[in-house]
């Protein structure tokens, strides 16, 4: 057991701080080469973490670095080096403590890397740069501890691939390293483990008690269709009035946008209420973030962005506007509210839709049964293993054997075969077959058995290009005039659309487009306006399978328990002229409108996999001469409109003809040069940034494009066309819903022909985001549109 | 299926490919290829493409010439991105387009990108006078009977935007036939003077479909 300096053990006890039971363990656990805590925010999670270093590191220590602290976000960084500097300082000890992030001044970047400090913050990029350099060997030979915050967040993505493979390559430099995760509930906290290390320790925290949470009643039942929730912005003042601060989230930054102005205007004693999402400018969030550390704010309107971060004690409530898709993330979500030790999270989800009521109620219950969604984990992407073998090309000229054994000790790619390596490994040499002529993808050479950079000067630009996160291109937005007030970003595609004079929302105030300078985005204030929405891509989630599985069962519950009268009645009407899906038959529904015949394909694979689902349906649609037009889809439907009606809907789902279908769409298919781009930017065929200057979203993308359709004719075997694949399947495409979705029904579909449009089906019409098809319907409407031009013209 | 267009005392036919065919003459023109855009778009500092669009165009152009049996090609200028383009051109693609030429009477006519005489055969004109009609590459107000490129004219119908042919009784402005061109609107004031008020958008495709021109932008 490891017990902590006496002055520090001192000064705890005189600010009267006990050690909770896991803190304890953590210092117990101290010479543990691995050791995931779990524990619900507000207990302590992150001291507990750095205990077992302030013990060993004593009062005086030599110098040299001794522990890395990893978190996702920056802000963190910076907070939790405030927090450490008071019981340092309160203690007396002779520790230094230093973050290093994207913000961090080159000068003194330069010196932690000459002069390192006993504890370093930083985040996944930073490292990846920090091994990057020549010298790392010698910054990180004495490292003794890793602490990787919020690992729940970080394991989901590709920046926790990355991570993982640096942290193998720490553990080459310093052997004797030991890893402390920190995370928040998980759904299988076996499998996190593993993916840290195989020699894991596993410890629990007391979980404390559960949520209080319920759906938010309202005296006006939810809208047919949309989101956002703002029909409920009443009760929701009531609620802001009733607590000391709640937090409101949503789950895209245009929602958010959206309710926020409209709480503003109904907000007529001016409780002080923010506005904090990934789209505003840094000062901004920053003010709204230290305005909330003060205990100032009633209530913030936020979005993903407050899915982490710092500990606010005083919030008491977390309000979820929409469904939240997916109930890890509720769960994480009301972990948000009452920091406190022991005290149970309050929380009320609001449905924005009367399908939304349902999916609330799925969830809720499965709040209550503790049944956490979520998907196993794919093998670590080989884009971010190109990337790491670029990073280790720049730090020194390495051996393919040493660095195949590192690179399978970690979590994510410990079965990467030797073949797949090699393959990788020959991509960031040469570029691959197809683009061998090409110089500036000639990077790595052979020498006496060691690989290197064939030119040593490449070593800045790939750094300029290290990490994993591909936003989503954006301009930033700021007020015209000299010195204009930075206000936000906004996607370049939604910028592409304004024209001089429209308005849109930031940051909650309505602003009028004036131009383009450079790259930025000028605009005016025009306070009363009514604004042009604001459609800033938020991420857009599917309803995750156990939810989605909760709502055909919930759909055949006798008495619907639970669901307001409105939605009952809704559901009983659907019941009496169609049918309720059921969870192992596929509904599908024919109905005319407005001089089209539609569609209904009741699936449940969610929007990703619905809007699959739509893509190659019409496309058989197409070739049996139904003259499809258009269609929608949402997490649980499709409905798709054209010329014919289907009568004979099993050819269209035979699942052959459907995977088939899929293989000739997706050589053509946006959804895969959107992820191209992405791989191709995180693996370095194409550069974020070429010496600093910033290419726009729309060149990237372009090349992309046209570097995708040339692999794909010249090089169909292509890694990243194979990695792309794999990604889009999982992803954007999510054929394994629709996989999923046919051995579910095998089969049994039932297509009910309807007089008219079903209760069920009303929603989907008013679904933004409608796909069009480009095919014979379209052609045979060109036709009769051009026919009756040139009669008008006289001409025919 | 083509579609006809009349000029003067011929019929010509507009391809769905964006080439134009005259079947008293077996004469095949194409405009604005643009080959080596690629290469000149990564000279000038520009996003770096692969130069396979190349490829694309002279597959279209060896599919068209393939069913036609042209006894003359006829390139309508801008054939080339640039003079450098043309110098640069991949081993592969000259020996395409000498491999398509083999046979047949193979005229260049000068655009505004590629002035200059090429090492490629064929016979180099500013403009070419055949029977009643005059072809050149950048159209002259005023002439009559004339066949040009140069604008890249694009169509909107029923929400989609195509290549296409304007014709009048004057003239007939030809689509860029190669793969990575942009364009400019049938309605777009160079244009819309250029042609009469009562001419015709050819949009190509799979079926050829006419408009006025003037409700096309």
């Amino acid at each position: 057991m490891t017990a902590l300096p006496a002055p520090l053990a001192d000064w705890l006890a005189t600010q009267g701080w006990a050690l909770h039971p896991h803190q304890q363990a953590m210092l117990d656990r101290a010479a543990l080469p691995a050791t995931l805590l779990i524990a619900p925010t507000g207990t302590g999670k992150t001291l507990a973490g750095f205990l077992p270093t302030l013990a060993e590191l004593g009062t005086t220590p030599p110098p040299g670095l001794h522990t890395l602290y990893i978190s996702p976000l920056k802000a963190l960084a910076a907070d939790i080096r405030r927090n450490l500097t008071r019981p340092i300082e309160g203690a007396g000890l002779q520790i230094r403590v230093e973050d290093r992030t994207g913000d961090t001044p080159a000068t003194q970047r330069k010196r932690q890397r000459a002069d390192p400090p006993h504890i370093l913050l930083t985040t996944p990029e930073s490292l990846a740069l920090l091994l990057s350099y020549p010298d790392a060997p010698r910054v990180f030979a004495g490292l003794q501890r890793v602490i990787l915050d919020e690992f729940h967040a970080l394991a989901e993505s590709k920046r926790g691939d990355q991570l993982l493979l640096l942290l193998s390559r720490l553990q080459s430099l310093s052997p004797g390293l030991r890893r402390v995760a920190l995370s928040a509930t998980v759904e299988d906290p076996p499998a996190l483990a593993r993916l840290l290390s195989p020699e894991t320790g596993l410890l629990l925290a007391d979980p404390g008690p559960g949520p209080d949470i319920a759906m938010l009643e309202t005296d006006t039942p939810p809208p047919w269709a949309g989101g956002g929730g703002r029909y409920a912005i009443p009760a929701i003042l009531d609620q802001v009035r009733a607590h000391r601060t709640t937090l409101i989230f949503h789950n895209t930054r245009a929602q958010a946008e959206l309710f926020f102005r409209d709480l503003w205007l109904a907000n007529t004693e001016n409780l002080p209420i923010a506005i904090h999402h990934g789209s505003l400018a840094r000062e901004q969030r920053q003010k709204v973030e230290a305005a909330m550390t003060a205990g100032s704010l009633r209530a913030v309107v936020c979005t993903g962005t407050l899915d982490l971060g710092l500990d606010w004690g005083d919030v008491d409530l977390v309000i979820q506007v929409g469904a939240p898709k997916n109930v890890k993330r509720l769960v994480q979500r009301i972990g948000r509210a009452n920091h406190r030790y022991n005290a149970p999270s309050k929380a009320l989800i609001l449905p924005a839709n009367r399908f939304e009521v349902v999916e609330c109620q799925a969830a809720l219950q499965a709040v209550r049964d503790h049944d956490l969604d979520g998907d196993p984990r794919p093998p670590g992407p080989r884009d971010v293993l190109c990337q790491h073998i670029l990073i280790a090309a720049c730090a020194a000229p390495f051996a393919a054997d040493d660095l195949y054994a590192e690179v399978t000790r970690a979590g994510p790619y410990h079965a990467l075969t030797r073949a797949d390596f090699d393959a990788t490994l020959d991509f960031v040499a040469t570029g691959g077959y197809a683009l061998r002529a090409y110089d500036r993808w000639q990077r790595l050479k052979q020498t006496e058995g060691l690989w290197h950079l064939r030119d040593p000067r490449a070593a800045a630009l790939i750094r300029q290009n290290l990490g994993t996160i591909v936003d989503t291109e954006t301009l930033k937005v700021r007020l015209r005039g000299r010195g204009g007030t930075p206000l936000g970003e906004v996607e370049e595609y939604f910028a592409s659309t304004l024209t001089p004079g429209d308005t849109f929302l930031i940051g909650g105030e309505v602003v009028r487009y004036e131009g383009l300078d450079e790259l930025t985005v000028e605009v005016s204030r025009a306070p009363g306006r009514d604004p042009k929405i604001a459609v800033f891509n938020g991420s857009k989630f599917s309803t995750s399978t156990q939810l989605s599985e909760r709502i055909l069962r919930l759909f055949h519950t006798p008495g619907w328990p639970g669901l307001p009268a409105a939605t009952a009645d809704w559901l009983a009407l659907q019941a009496r002229v169609s049918r309720l899906p059921e969870p192992g038959r596929l509904l599908l529904e024919s109905f005319p409108y407005e001089g089209r015949e539609h569609l209904c394909i009741y699936g449940f694979a969610g929007r990703n996999g619905q809007q699959t689902l739509g893509l190659l349906v019409t496309k058989e649609m197409e070739a049996q001469g139904l003259a499809p037009l258009g269609f929608v889809a949402t997490d649980y439907a499709t409905l798709i409109w054209g010329l014919e009606a289907v009568t004979d809907p099993v050819p269209l789902f035979a699942p052959e003809a459907l995977r088939r279908g899929l293989e000739t769409w997706l050589q053509d298919s946006a959804l895969m040069k959107r992820s191209f781009r992405n791989v191709a930017i995180i693996a370095g065929l194409i550069e974020r940034s070429h010496q600093g200057a910033r290419k726009t979203g729309r060149q990237a993308t372009f090349s992309s494009d046209i570097l995708y359709d040339t692999l794909r004719r010249y090089d169909p075997g292509h890694l990243l066309l194979q990695i792309t694949r794999d990604e889009a399947m999982r992803g954007l495409i999510d054929f394994s819903r629709i996989e999923q979705l046919l051995a579910r029904t095998d089969g049994r579909i039932d297509l009910v022909r309807l007089p008219r449009v079903s209760p069920l089906a009303a929603p989907l019409f008013l679904e933004p985001g409608k796909v069009p098809i480009q095919g014979a319907g379209r052609e045979r409407l060109a036709e009769s549109a051009a026919r009756a031009l040139m009669e008008a013209a006289g001409l025919a | 299926m083509a579609h006809p267009l009349t000029l003067g005392p011929e019929t010509l036919q507009a391809l769905p490919s964006g080439g134009l065919y005259w079947p008293a003459q077996r004469l095949l023109a194409v405009s604005d290829l643009h080959l080596g855009r690629s290469g000149r778009l990564a000279r000038r500092g520009g996003a770096l493409l692969p130069p396979y669009e190349g490829q694309a165009t002279l597959a279209k152009l060896d599919a068209d010439i393939e069913a036609l049996a042209p006894a003359t090609v006829l390139c309508l200028g801008d054939t080339f991105d640039d003079l450098a383009a043309a110098e640069e051109l991949p081993e592969a693609e000259a020996l395409w387009l000498a491999r398509l030429m083999a046979g047949r009477d193979w005229i260049w006519i000068e655009g505004n990108h590629d002035p200059g005489p090429l090492a490629l055969g064929g016979s180099h004109r500013a403009e070419a006078r055949i029977g009643a009609l005059t072809f050149r590459h950048i159209a002259q107000p005023g002439a009559r009977h004339e066949i040009s490129g140069h604008y890249h004219p694009k169509a909107r119908l029923a929400g989609t935007r195509k290549p296409c042919f304007l014709t009048d009784r004057d003239r007939i402005v030809m689509p860029a036939y190669g793969a990575y061109t942009g364009g400019m609107s049938c309605t777009d004031p160079a244009l819309a003077g250029l042609m009469r008020p009562e001419a015709l958008a050819v949009l190509t495709g799979p079926r050829l479909l006419a408009i006025p021109a003037r409700q096309g932008g």
